[in-house]
């Protein structure tokens, strides 16, 4: 059995924890890191990071791009939004395609 | 004429032709595993764009339904009142094969029978915004483990992607003509070999007729009695 891990600001995520979600607020990256590496290789199989903090651990993050479990989704926090989630699925097109045929005029 | 050293022998050549046929086999295969990739990857792209924005939007509103909570009552309370969840939720992941690519799928299920029970507070001290906000939430819950699904698929599928076509274009654009130019150098120095061959034949030969018979001599002869 698997749970859902969801990271970011305290004011981001704590309204998941009613759902039955397990939030972690973490703030700073270096901890973040460290966190995210302890939630992927425990029973978490999705892990929600805020765009904000997931700007800061780009490099943990990409550790777990090419394997199966866990899958880690940007989420939107209060504040500081980057439209990353957004970008990550462009880049996506971008690997597979070898350049942004379809939302390259969303813009 | 081929870039790398080969000999020129038939071993060699019928090595060679094996290859050739299993590379072009190879890349026929692999071309089709790239199309089909790539043809469900872009349909499961659309959906997960489609997916995301939703589940943002979703979540952005959400959001502004907390802060509006938020104003409504003190901040000890909040936290008093979101402290101890009720609601739990697990997931069961198993893995679907799509093109030999491993993606995983996942079944959430909640503690309790009912997945409306998300208010892990009495209604006497929090405000209704609270409610409003939460509901929120946990209406876009399925929404956000879909996207999940279909993320994760997707990025594996586009590394998987990237991999393939490598490796097909590696194969269309070295290994094939590569080969099929040692193939033909080997073919033709093979006949090269032939050729040189035969003309020391025919030298040899001209040479034992010119032993055996002195012919030359006798054209010497012939050339005296006419002059």
């Amino acid at each position: 059995m698997y749970k859902i891990a969801v990271m970011g600001d305290y004011d981001s995520i704590y309204g998941f924890a009613t759902l039955g979600l397990d939030t972690f607020p973490v703030t700073e990256p270096g901890e973040a890191g460290k966190l995210l590496k302890r939630l992927a290789e425990g029973q978490y199989s999705v892990i929600y990071v805020t765009e904000k903090l997931a700007g800061q651990i780009e490099r943990e993050i990409a550790v777990y791009a090419e394997q199966m479990l866990p899958a880690i989704i940007l989420i939107p926090g209060t504040s500081g939004n980057t439209g990353k989630g957004v970008e990550r699925v462009k880049k996506s097109v971008e690997q597979a395609v070898g350049s942004d045929i379809l939302f390259s005029d969303n813009e | 004429m081929a870039s790398t050293q080969v000999n020129p022998t038939r071993m060699e050549l019928n090595r060679l032709k094996k290859k050739l046929k299993t590379a072009v086999k190879g890349h026929k295969l692999l071309k089709d595993k790239r199309d089909e990739l790539m043809r469900q990857f872009l349909e499961l792209v659309r959906e997960n764009m489609e997916l995301r924005l939703k589940v943002e939007a979703g979540i952005k509103a959400a959001n502004t339904n907390f802060v509006i909570a938020k104003a409504g009552m003190s901040e000890e309370a909040l936290h008093t009142a979101l402290m101890a969840p009720k609601q739990e939720v697990s997931l069961s992941c198993g893995s679907r094969n799509v093109m030999s690519v491993d993606v995983p799928t996942m079944q959430y299920k909640t503690k309790t029978a009912d997945a409306g029970d998300i208010y892990s507070y009495g209604f006497a001290f929090t405000s209704g915004d609270l409610d409003d906000a939460v509901r929120s939430l946990a209406d876009i819950l399925p929404d956000m483990l879909e996207l999940a699904e279909k993320e994760k698929a997707c990025q594996l599928m586009a590394a998987e992607i990237e991999r393939t076509r490598r490796r097909v274009n590696a194969l269309e654009h070295i290994t094939i003509p590569e080969t099929q130019s040692s193939i033909k150098y080997i073919t033709m120095k093979l006949d090269e070999n032939e050729r040189s061959t035969q003309i020391r034949l025919l030298k040899v030969k001209d040479m034992m007729l010119e032993d055996a018979h002195h012919y030359s001599e006798h054209l010497w002869d012939k050339f005296e009695e006419e002059a």
